[in-house]
Parts: structure tokens; C-alpha cells; sequence
């Protein structure tokens, strides 16, 4: 089991939720993906998102300013 | 497959859709489909399969454009008139697509090359007007195992439904082209040209969820459409034990030509 990471900070949705779904899918199941997003819409969207299609949000933490790491089991 | 920057973006509402995904473009990426005819079913058809990224579209029609055909035509623009329709949809499957590989065919299917030209796809888009071709795409597709879907639209109606090998094709449910007499002569045969948007654009999407394996097909049932009304319709349909092509006996163990009414030959 393996845990990677994203940085996503710089996008907008929808492209945030899309850019994590393409480094999920290269993730096996089981793996860990640590995102690294921004406040508003991306931490409100995108665990979200993850949960209702079938992934695990394990945790949601702040990192620094408006940063917030997403915890997501594939 | 790794996409590129560019292809994220392109396909990011594929990408966002649950039952597609990366994994679902990746697949109509590498997803090969042929178009029999480019008019006013193919050309919707053909627009949204390129679109959304499939690897590879063939196009066969020996057609060219003439301005009767922009009325519902929408992949040939004004100034193609006169210019073959496959190069014409090439063009413009290049211009909104250049990820789509295109392979033209100007020439018509026939009883000889057919089986020979859909062997080279995973699906097939019947956009053709006359019945002999639809009954000889029928034929050929069921002979190969190809799946394909049957489209067909007159004045305000359209009707479509999709073959996967074991389910009930064409043949089964229309027996035999018309005798040619009983088929409308072109000035009888007027049509909505938006309704050849709505049905072309139903069987991009029967060959979307074909390739992605989404959902379920429009197979053992015909859906017909009255724009009037706007009314649709799901009939049941069964294979035939009967069929000539894909009944207990076949008949037709090769693909056949059958005789077009004149009006049809014309190709105008
Ligand atoms: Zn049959």
C-alpha cells in the first residue's frame, strides 16, 4: 500500500475533482492519496465528490494559510 | 494512458462523469468506429464521436456534398459543395479534433467490400437513407459479430435500436428491404432536419456506452421517435427464429446487394 501525493492548489473546478480522479486511477486499491487543495470550493467539493464515487475520505487537515491536505483511500 | 495536459482538459466532463472516467476515455480513445454514410445521421454521429475522443473513425460515402444536404447535414458547411462528404467531415473531425485519427472510404458499401471494411472496427453507425444498404449493414455486421446500431428517419419520425451479437438484429424485426415501388420517392420524403440531429446523436451515444460499457443498450427493443408529438417510444423486439441472416437457418451466409429504387441512385 502506497501513499502519493497532489497538488491541486493552483486549479479550479472542475478541473480540481478531475485532476484527482486521473492520479486515483492510476493508484491500486488500497493506496493512499494525500491532496493538497485550497479553501472554498476544492475543500468543499472535492471529498465530496470522492465519497460519492466510491472513494474513502480518511481525513481532512490544515496544513498552512488556506491550505488543507485531503486524505483519500483508493 | 498518460493524458496530456490538453486532454484533461479536453475531456474533463468525461473524466468527471462516475461511470466514464479516466479509465472510459481511455477507452474511447483507443476505440475504433465506422460510419456508414455522412449525412444527416452520420454527421451529427460522426461530430460527437469525435468530440469526445474516439481513437479512430472510419467514414465510407460516395457522396458529394450539395446544398440540399445543409439543411440537416451539419458537419458540411456552404462552401463544401461539390467536395466529396468524406473528405468535407474530415476536415472538420480535424479541425475540432486532432487527437482522431480519420480513415475515409469515398465509395460506397457494398456486398464485396463490406465485411472487409467493418472487420477494421469495434462498431459501426448505420447513417445510411436507403433500405438495401441498411439490410446489407445488418447483414454483414450480424455475419462479422459486429455490434452495431440501425438508424433510420422520414419526415418527423425516427427510429433506432442497437446489435450486440445474440440479440435481435434488423432482419428479425423488418424481414426484407421494400419492394422498390413501395419505398417514398424523394419528393415524398421530406424531413425535420433537426430529427436527423436527435437520432444521430442517440447512436453516438449507443457507440459511447457501447465502448464504455455503461449502462444499457438499446438491444431486443426499437425507440422510435415523433418529433411532432415528441413522443418516445420503446417497443420490445425479438430475435426471429426465422431470420434469414441470424435465425435457426440462415439463408444469407454472405452479405447481398440488393436493387435501390432510382430516385435513390440519383445520390442527390
Ligand atoms: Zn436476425
Amino acid at each position: 500500500m502506497a501513499t502519493y501525493q497532489l497538488d491541486i492548489t493552483r486549479e479550479h473546478c472542475p478541473m480540481t475533482f478531475v485532476k484527482t480522479k486521473i492520479q486515483l486511477s492510476k493508484l491500486n486499491s488500497g493506496d493512499l492519496l494525500e491532496v493538497f487543495l485550497t479553501e472554498g470550493e476544492p475543500l468543499t467539493n472535492v471529498p465530496k465528490s470522492s465519497t460519492e464515487q466510491g472513494y474513502t475520505v480518511l481525513e481532512v487537515s490544515h496544513v498552512k494559510d488556506n491550505i488543507h491536505k485531503v486524505l483519500i483511500q483508493k | 494512458m498518460d493524458f496530456t495536459e490538453d486532454q484533461i482538459q479536453r475531456y474533463s466532463r468525461h473524466i468527471l462523469l462516475q461511470d466514464v472516467g479516466p479509465e472510459g476515455q481511455e477507452k474511447i480513445s483507443q476505440a475504433k468506429v465506422l460510419m456508414v454514410g455522412a449525412g444527416g445521421l452520420g454527421a451529427p454521429a460522426a461530430l460527437y464521436l469525435a468530440a469526445a475522443g474516439v481513437g479512430t473513425i472510419g467514414i465510407i460515402d460516395g457522396d458529394v456534398v450539395d446544398l440540399s444536404n445543409l439543411q440537416r447535414q451539419i458537419i458540411h458547411f456552404t462552401p463544401d459543395v461539390g467536395k466529396a462528404k468524406v473528405t468535407s467531415a474530415q476536415e472538420k473531425i480535424n479541425l475540432l479534433n486532432p487527437d482522431v485519427r480519420v480513415e475515409v472510404y469515398p465509395y460506397l458499401l457494398n456486398a464485396s467490400n463490406a465485411l472487409e471494411i467493418i472487420g477494421k472496427y469495434d462498431f459501426v453507425v448505420d447513417g445510411t437513407d436507403n433500405f438495401p444498404v441498411k439490410f446489407l449493414i445488418n447483414d454483414a455486421c450480424v455475419l462479422a459479430g459486429k455490434p452495431f446500431s440501425h438508424g433510420g428517419i422520414l419526415r418527423f419520425q425516427g427510429q433506432t435500436m442497437t446489435w450486440l451479437p445474440g440479440h435481435a438484429c434488423y432482419r428479425c424485426v423488418f424481414q426484407a428491404p421494400p419492394p422498390p415501388n413501395l419505398v417514398p420517392t424523394c419528393s415524398e420524403a421530406g424531413v425535420l432536419g433537426a430529427i436527423a440531429g436527435m437520432l444521430g446523436t442517440i447512436q453516438a451515444a449507443e457507440a459511447l456506452k457501447f465502448i464504455t460499457g455503461v449502462g444499457e443498450l438499446l438491444t431486443d427493443r426499437l425507440l422510435t421517435f415523433d418529433a411532432r408529438s415528441m413522443e418516445f417510444r420503446n417497443v420490445k423486439v425479438k430475435s426471429n427464429a426465422h431470420c434469414g441472416v441470424c435465425g435457426e437457418h440462415p439463408t444469407i451466409l454472405q452479405p447481398e446487394d440488393y436493387a435501390q429504387a432510382t430516385c435513390e441512385l440519383k445520390q442527390t
